[in-house]
């Protein structure tokens, strides 16, 4: 599917970073939750309450909608930079699945 | 360990006046934000997309940029992507960034954090797709990217800015459904005179609206029975006008009715607060300096009760007079001298409130969703179940929440908290403040052991 999302203005260097272990090219410093929107990525997760699917809600670091496991630790995409190398695990299922 | 006379939380309009303010009577000035840089939600990354994008974003976002260089000041230390999560009275707020916990000591605090939009639970309000207006708008401020297909629905002024926006991006919005009838306006009207003070606001929406007539941009007032169709995603909004029932298919749904004050830090803090009917939310209580119950702590901008920027610059700027004069910097006649235009122009900039707040009234579906809605996102518990627990002699949202989780999650009711106010007053016939809210305790943000451990160690 077409990302729903436009990008205004897609030069400027990008580097790389992994995402569910895929190579994927992103802005450098870029706001990590827009960049994965403009990418197409959606959702980002499923609720560990019902396995439902979720994207970012607020993007202002309120909701917990936009969470991503990076090494390790769930973390706000929306309050993160892109840098290179991130290791980006999308969160699957419910947590007694 | 970090140490200020004044520790501000969120550098906003209202946390960056207050800080040149307060640099200026030479006081040392720590400004805490968990956004990588100053701006707040008005203002979001100003510094980089002002150059960018400041002809689509308008001049009241690039006039923030102002702001932001005054916090170039010897006495100011801002330190982005510090996620406050506790702040105790006494003085001393923790926080944590780049995966370290911190702490800082200070004289005085002010909560500086703003507002955050009303919860809006519909039908199908957490399919992927679906963001709050401001989502939007940040995603367009700060990242340049904007939604192709989308819908806004909802009421109020910042819905008629965000489209007016995306028209200007080049990707107007396929229509807007409003949920303010025409009977809100008219009802609204008897506070025009007033309003008539503030009468900038009210040309400028009168201009966006034009705005959006011209990019020919539908519009649907008096909105009901709204619901967002999709399976694993938005697919389509459907509603119901004058005109009978409505389906417009679209990939991404924009939810807007107002904003409302950021409680957690104050709750936190078990501060006192009260229920604003005008604006149907709760603020905390605080006097005309933004001094809140506790003499160490202050409170100013949309946190401390929804006014705009604009008033979220003077009501800083008042709160960081009082500090100056009570830390010894300035002389109390010099402190009401000061405060004498800032209490002139705050007069002027809340004169078209009353009217606004009348004329958009939060979506009457949305204050009271049927049983079938999932009110509280995190824990997926719909207001059905809240009902019920209402009909077993819950009575307060403290005691829902430990019988059915409501609120628990990781945004601690920061989008179901007032819902369920909401839900328990009606069921029960008792006023809001009676009711009561969530009780907040830190961390105010999740903190992971590894954080900690820097802590103890530093
Ligand atoms: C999403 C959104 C978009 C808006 N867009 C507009 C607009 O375009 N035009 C307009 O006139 N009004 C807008 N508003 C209304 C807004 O409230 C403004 O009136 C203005 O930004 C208020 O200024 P403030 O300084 O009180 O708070 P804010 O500008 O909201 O600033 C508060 C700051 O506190 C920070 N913060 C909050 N909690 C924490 C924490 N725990 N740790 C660290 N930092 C924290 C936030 O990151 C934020 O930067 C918007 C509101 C929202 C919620
Ligand atoms: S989108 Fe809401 S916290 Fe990130």
């Amino acid at each position: 599917m077409k990302p729903a999302f436009r990008d205004l203005a897609p030069d400027g260097p990008r580097v790389i970073l992994r995402i569910d272990g895929h190579d994927m090219a992103m802005r450098d410093g870029a706001n990590l939750a827009a960049e994965m929107l403009a990418a197409g990525i959606m959702p980002f997760r499923q609720t560990p309450v019902s396995g439902a699917p979720r994207g970012p809600f607020c993007m202002m670091g309120a909701c917990f909608d936009c969470l991503v496991e990076i090494e390790g630790t769930t973390r706000q995409a929306c309050l993160m930079e892109v840098t290179a190398g991130l290791d980006i695990t999308l969160p699957k299922g419910r947590r007694d699945a | 360990m970090h140490e200020a006379e004044l520790i501000i939380l969120g550098a906003g309009p209202a946390g960056m006046a207050a800080a040149a303010r307060a640099a200026g009577f030479g006081l040392s000035v720590l400004l805490l934000d968990e956004q990588p840089r100053p701006g707040g939600q008005i203002w979001r990354e100003v510094g980089r997309a002002g150059p960018l994008r400041g002809d689509l974003l308008g001049r009241d976002y690039t006039d923030g940029a102002r702001h932001v260089d005054r916090l170039d000041h010897p006495g100011i230390s801002h330190l982005g992507g510090a996620s406050v999560w506790q702040v105790d009275p006494a003085g001393e707020v923790a926080f944590t960034r780049n995966g370290a916990a911190q702490v800082a000591r200070g004289r005085r605090i002010l909560l500086a954090n703003g507002a955050l939009e009303r919860p809006m639970p519909l039908p199908g309000w957490t399919l992927p797709g679906v963001m709050t207006a401001g989502a939007a708008q940040i995603l367009l401020k700060a990242s340049g990217i904007v939604a192709e297909r989308a819908v806004l629905v909802g009421a109020g002024p910042l819905i008629y800015l965000v489209a007016a926006q995306m028209v200007r991006a080049g990707t107007p919005p396929l229509a807007l459904v409003e949920t303010q009838t025409l009977g809100d306006v008219l009802r609204a009207a008897r506070h025009l005179p007033r309003a008539l003070a503030g009468m900038g606001y009210l040309l400028k929406g009168l201009g966006l609206l034009r705005e959006l007539r011209r990019a020919g941009v539908a519009r649907f007032t008096g909105a009901t029975s709204i619901a967002i169709e999709g399976t694993g995603r938005a697919e389509a909004v459907t509603f119901t006008t004058g005109n009978g029932p409505q389906r417009i298919a679209c990939d991404t749904v924009l939810l807007h009715h107002g904003v409302v004050p950021n409680t957690q830090a104050s709750r936190s803090m078990d501060l006192p607060h009260e229920w604003d009917d005008a604006q149907r939310s709760f603020r905390p209580v605080v006097d005309a300096w933004g001094r809140s119950a506790e003499p160490c702590v202050f409170i100013a901008g949309d946190g401390a009760g929804i006014a705009g920027a604009k008033a979220a610059t003077l009501t800083g700027q008042l709160s960081a007079l009082a500090i100056a004069h009570d830390l010894g910097a300035l002389p109390e006649a010099d402190r009401d001298l000061a405060a004498r235009p800032l209490r002139a122009k705050l007069a002027l900039e809340t004169a078209a409130r009353p009217f606004l707040d009348r004329a958009y009234p939060p979506c009457a579906q949305a204050l009271a969703p049927a049983d079938e809605t999932i009110i509280c996102r995190c824990e997926e518990v719909t207001a059905g179940t809240i009902r019920h627990q209402a009909a077993l002699g819950c009575l307060g949202p403290n005691q829902t929440k430990s019988f059915c989780r409501a609120g628990m999650g990781p945004c601690q009711g920061r989008y179901c908290g007032l819902t369920v106010t909401e839900l328990l007053s009606a069921c029960h016939g008792r006023p809001q403040q009676a009711t009561g809210a969530y009780r907040i305790r830190a961390p105010l943000k999740p903190v992971t052991l590894g954080e900690l451990a820097n802590l103890a160690e530093s």
